[in-house]
């Protein structure tokens, strides 16, 4: 076990650092930097007194490198103007547009990020499990039909339309804002009991609307597996030896259909972060995703690409996770030492 | 030796013998209707297996109807897509009716009278219901220039002369919300088709080299396509579609969007590809055709690609949803389309700020076709992936 974790650990580090390269050369792609814009921009006005400071400044950032050079001194694998400094030594850059060090800038949003992703992959396998396997047992009920089509309503409607109706009928019945992380008269107050509570309301419905779409998604995936299994020959050996129906439900079918239940939601974790950032931008959840927005719109490269490398090791981690729950509960992976992508 | 035949007891059974000739192949014979179903194609079998699945038959009616609206919008449409009534800012939808004062008058709109509320300064909308303004058909109205090339000024429906008729309501400036829709779809539905046009370019190529030569190329695009899917697709949309210059043109954004659309989509398709291209080599009638000496180019196109264009066609259908809303989303957040083009997600930018949707709802109006339209692919996708294996 320990074998297998080590190496799917070990693993990651390859991806990682293809993925930042991939990152770093996304955010390189607009023409200029944020720097070289702001000098263009005030020697057009007829300014030159601080040119001089944006140069230096140039230089601090080592813009004026090439590519590849620029690429490893962000990550902090080959010596800046400062020696080793980039993310492997806990440097995350520094945000041009808030004149800050990225550190300050997302901090506080980072932690509401990932409660926010877990919460949502907690609420997709807590309603989809005991959903599908109602659907499966009960085939062709009317529970199982309403559920199916929901699940469909649910896998269809975009997550950020959903989140958009859902603002304005609160807002309309209750005249409740949804938006928001907290009630506003909690904003700047000290924490309490009363602000831990309104954050958790308000983490409700951003949560539900992440989710739907994956745990319809999920539903359909866990019925159709249980169904599979239901039907074959050890189910009614099982049941001919006198079995009761929910041991026997409990014992077999439901441990094969599991796995597949949980690789699949390794790769629904990408789609549910997708669309966290969204979700977040049109509740106005102060998460990543509005920083993120602002950050490709003023072009403060290192601040975008920073939330992008989070956001990607977010969906790495979370799929390491459903791996080793995997492992813990199918033995031949955990001895085979192999993942089963 | 013989022996002697002793007669049973009882009535003698009468001998029958059939009169009609003996046929080896009885069993094997087929009523009409199974011969029919063996010699049909098996493009044939698929549109039988299709046209069995009624949701998907009719979502595909649906989606036919609203692709109309892309060769059509300025004949379907009562307004252009960017013009604009100073008098109607943020109007109310005006509805149809058809008897005024319990007489019939054929579809028709009320006027509106406009004040403005001196304490909120909003124009306040009031129907008149004096003003009756019967709509008309097939009429001269708003000019425009058909697909760019040739002036002309017939519309379907247009408002009485003087009148007018904003269906759905109008927006910030005084742009009809219906016309903005008409037009709108002809970039939000035709994003996911060029889109997935090139996702399944890429998809085969990289998925058929795969598939084909194995090994260490095999693993190596393996590697890459896993590594492009466990990326979350919409922020890596959002900072691609953020690097494309603002001084494009609006036509060259559309174009860049697709790309970068297409770019992300590839990994699914390639990966189906791959299996069905290793599972299809291994069946018997490719092995029998590489027996009989039959090239590989040839056992790949005329053996191997039918074999699984089905089913790149349904997963591709599938795929087409999450194009149109990446677009809508990306158009939503500033980052993709701008006015002066129009689509679905350029719409919404307008109902960005809840307060303001709250007040004039229906500027949420382009949720509903965006919703319509992505049930209506993902309903077609399931009635042609079933159909795609018609012979399961």
């Amino acid at each position: 076990m320990l074998y297998y974790i080590v190496r799917r650990i070990l693993m990651m580090v390859p991806t990682l650092l293809v993925i930042s390269l991939l990152i770093f050369f996304i955010i390189e792609l607009p023409s200029g930097d944020y720097i070289s814009n702001q000098i263009a921009a005030l020697k057009s006005s007829g300014e030159s007194s601080s040119v001089a400071k944006l140069e230096f400044l140039r230089q601090e950032f080592s813009l004026d490198r090439p590519f590849m050079e620029r690429y490893l001194i962000w990550v902090g694998l080959w010596p800046g103007p400062h020696g080793f400094d980039g993310l492997i030594q806990g440097n995350w850059g520094w945000s041009f547009e808030f004149d800050k060090p990225v550190e300050q800038v997302i901090g506080p949003t980072l932690p509401l990020t990932v409660v926010l992703n877990f919460a949502t992959i907690l609420f997709v396998y807590v309603v989809s499990f005991p959903i599908g396997i109602f659907s499966a047992t009960r085939q062709y009920s009317w529970g199982d039909y309403g559920f199916t089509f929901l699940g469909y309503f649910g896998l269809a409607t975009p997550n950020f339309l959903l989140a958009l109706v859902l603002l304005y009928f609160f807002n309309r019945w209750f005249g409740l804002s949804v938006g928001g992380l907290m009630d506003p008269q909690y904003i700047d107050q000290p924490w309490s009991f009363d602000k831990a509570m309104s954050v958790l309301g308000h983490l409700i419905v951003p949560t539900i609307v992440i989710g739907t779409s994956g745990t319809a998604a999920m539903i359909r995936r866990l019925r159709a597996n249980l169904l599979d299994e239901l039907h074959k020959q050890y189910v009614t050996t099982g049941r001919a030896k006198g079995l009761k129906e929910n041991q026997l439900l409990v014992k077999y079918p439901l441990r094969m259909a599991i796995n597949p239940f949980i690789a699949d939601i390794g790769n629904l974790i990408p789609s549910l972060v997708s669309g966290s950032v969204i979700v977040s931008v049109v509740m106005s959840l102060p998460t990543v995703g509005p920083v993120l927005v602002a950050a490709l719109q003023s072009q403060d490269q290192f601040l975008s690409g920073f939330i992008l490398l989070f956001v990607a090791v977010l969906t790495l981690i979370g799929m390491l996770i459903s791996d080793l729950l995997l492992a813990v509960l199918d033995p031949r992976i955990r001895l085979g030492g192999r993942a089963s992508t | 030796m013989t022996m002697d035949v002793k007669k049973t007891p009882g009535r003698e059974v009468e001998h029958y013998v059939d009169p009609t000739p003996f046929n080896p192949a009885v069993t094997e014979e087929m009523t009409a209707e199974q011969e029919r179903y063996y010699q049909a194609s098996q493009w044939k079998i698929m549109w039988w297996k299709f046209k069995r699945h009624k949701i998907a038959v009719w979502s595909g009616v649906v989606l036919i109807l609203f692709y109309l609206c892309v060769p059509f919008a300025e004949v379907i449409a009562p307004y252009g897509a960017n013009s604009r009534d100073s008098m109607h800012l943020y109007a109310p939808p005006q509805p149809i009716h058809l008897f005024h004062d319990g007489s019939l008058v054929g579809p028709f709109v009320y006027g509106m009278t406009s004040e403005i509320d001196m304490e909120t300064l909003q124009w306040v909308f009031k129907d008149d219901p004096n003003d009756v303004q019967p709509l008309r058909f097939f009429c001269s109205g708003a000019k425009y220039k058909f697909w760019g090339l040739w002036d002309a000024s017939f519309h379907l429906v247009c408002p009485a002369e003087g009148g007018t008729m904003f269906l759905l309501g109008t927006d910030r400036l005084g742009r009809d919300q219906l016309s903005g829709l008409i037009y709108g779809a002809r970039l939000s539905l035709t994003v996911g088709l060029i889109g997935v046009a090139i996702s399944i370019v890429l998809g085969l190529f990289f998925g058929g080299i795969a598939g084909y030569f194995g090994g260490w190329i095999d693993s190596l695009i393996q590697r890459a396509i896993e590594i492009l899917r466990s990326l979350p697709e919409l922020p890596l949309w959002m900072a691609l579609s953020a690097a494309l210059p603002v001084t494009w043109s609006p036509v060259w954004i559309y174009f860049g969007l697709t790309i970068i659309l297409g770019l992300l989509d590839w990994p699914g398709l390639a990966r189906a590809v791959r299996s069905k291209l290793l599972s299809l080599r291994e069946e018997e009638y490719a092995k029998a055709a590489v027996l009989m000496g039959a090239k590989p180019k040839r056992v790949i196109t005329r053996h191997l690609l039918p074999g699984f264009t089905s089913h790149i066609i349904a997963s591709a259908t599938l795929s087409i949803p999450s194009m149109i809303l990446g677009e809508t989303a990306l158009s939503y957040l500033n980052l993709g389309l701008r006015r002066p083009a129009v689509s679905w997600g350029v719409l919404l930018n307008e109902a960005q700020n809840i307060s303001v949707v709250t007040v004039y709802p229906w500027l949420m109006a382009p949720v509903l076709p965006i919703i319509i339209v992505v049930l209506a692919f993902n309903f077609l996708g399931d009635g042609l992936r079933d159909a795609a294996d018609p012979y399961k």
